[in-house]
């Protein structure tokens, strides 16, 4: 290995750490893509009714998260959803 | 009372047999009255690698079917006084046995013996169900590999759904020299992606290979696997012990010393 490698290149143990930890959030959730892209639909569809959302910039994923009450962390649904404006008038 | 462990992976080959044998067998050293069971029905092994292959006559399912009493199936360790081996059968299948009958089985032996080792076979099928049946606590086996990581993670699921609550992690075939130039996870990583208790590292060593050639443990040895197998013994019978240096001396002394030894 080049010395040019060594700066361009991550170390594969951090790799492997990597790629484990993004296969086992879908493992342990056991939520294909499918459902995944199901559920942002359909919040896209119930947020949309209120505010006016920006569709593309939307991102959800499942994460794990440091619970509050008991030890250890806890997967967690995360949404990140961009507002373009607050239909302020509808009811 | 004793206590039921079974020692499973999920992936094969990672080391559960080669573990099962060392822990037993040191558990046996530190003067605990052991029993391994080989429950890989179809793929006997357990004996070959504890070398006491030419004395099975009884196996686990005749014990079940009732073809015989536990004690007649029991292969006595002689180098050990307090070890024995309940070999496999290797004409037979999984179903062969139920998770009730191992059950069952597993609480007659809790009363003649400190520990039960349970040799989880591969795969998360009829085996691993039968494995698992009467344990109270389990030893996960893992490398620091991202699929042997990966099996070790949903079998921890697996054994919590379960309600196998106290599960132990051991990382095997670890290379200090791969995590030194980060082109291996470490111990640690494999524990933080994993998040459950570590009970012992054990390195990549080729004694193991050589040990397992000649049949004979090599649990409790100068080796570097052996003085960790030793460590995670005496961890399971409730001492502290702080893990294992895995730092190899390479320096010019040791490797002289090394040169020596094998000539």
């Amino acid at each position: 290995m080049s010395l040019a490698d060594f700066f361009k290149k991550k170390a594969s143990g951090n790799v492997a750490k990597d790629r484990l930890k993004l296969v086992l959030v879908s493992d342990r959730a056991n939520c294909s893509p499918e459902i995944m892209e199901q559920i942002k639909n359909d919040i896209i569809q119930v947020i949309s009714k209120y505010v006016e959302i920006d569709t593309t910039g939307l991102d959800i994923k499942i994460t794990q998260t440091e619970s509050e009450g008991n030890n250890g962390s806890v997967p967690a649904l995360f949404a990140n959803i961009p507002i373009k404006d607050l239909k302020a008038g509808k009811k | 009372m004793g206590e039921v462990i079974v020692v499973t992976s999920g992936k094969g080959g990672v080391g559960k047999t080669t573990t099962t044998a060392n822990v037993g067998t040191g558990l046996a050293k530190l003067n605990k009255k052991v029993v391994l069971i080989d429950t890989d029905i179809g793929l006997r092994n357990l004996d070959v690698v504890m070398g006491l292959e030419n004395r099975i006559v009884y196996n686990l399912v005749d014990v079940v079917e009732g073809n015989c009493r536990i004690k007649q199936a029991l292969i006595k360790d002689k180098r050990y006084p307090n070890l024995y081996l309940l070999p496999s059968a290797q004409t037979r299948d999984k179903n062969s046995v139920s998770p009730e009958q191992m059950r069952k089985l597993a609480d007659e032996l809790r009363e003649d013996f400190d520990y039960i080792l349970m040799d989880c076979p591969a795969g998360i099928e009829q085996g691993f169900l039968n494995a698992i049946a009467g344990a109270d606590s389990a030893l996960v086996v893992t490398t620091p590999e991202v699929s042997a990581v990966r099996d070790a993670d949903r079998i921890i699921g697996l054994l919590d759904a379960h309600d196998i609550k106290n599960t132990r992690l051991i990382v095997n075939r670890l290379r200090t020299d791969m995590v030194k130039r980060g082109d291996m996870m470490s111990a640690d990583d494999v524990v933080e992606i994993l998040a459950i208790d570590l009970i012992g590292v054990v390195p990549d060593d080729e004694s193991i290979v050589v040990s397992t050639n000649q049949g004979e443990p090599l649990v409790g040895t100068d080796a570097l696997a052996g003085k960790a197998y030793m460590n995670i013994c005496r961890r399971i019978v409730g001492e502290q012990v702080p893990l294992l240096d895995l730092n190899v001396k390479s320096g010019l002394m040791s490797r002289l010393a090394n040169l020596l030894k094998k000539n």
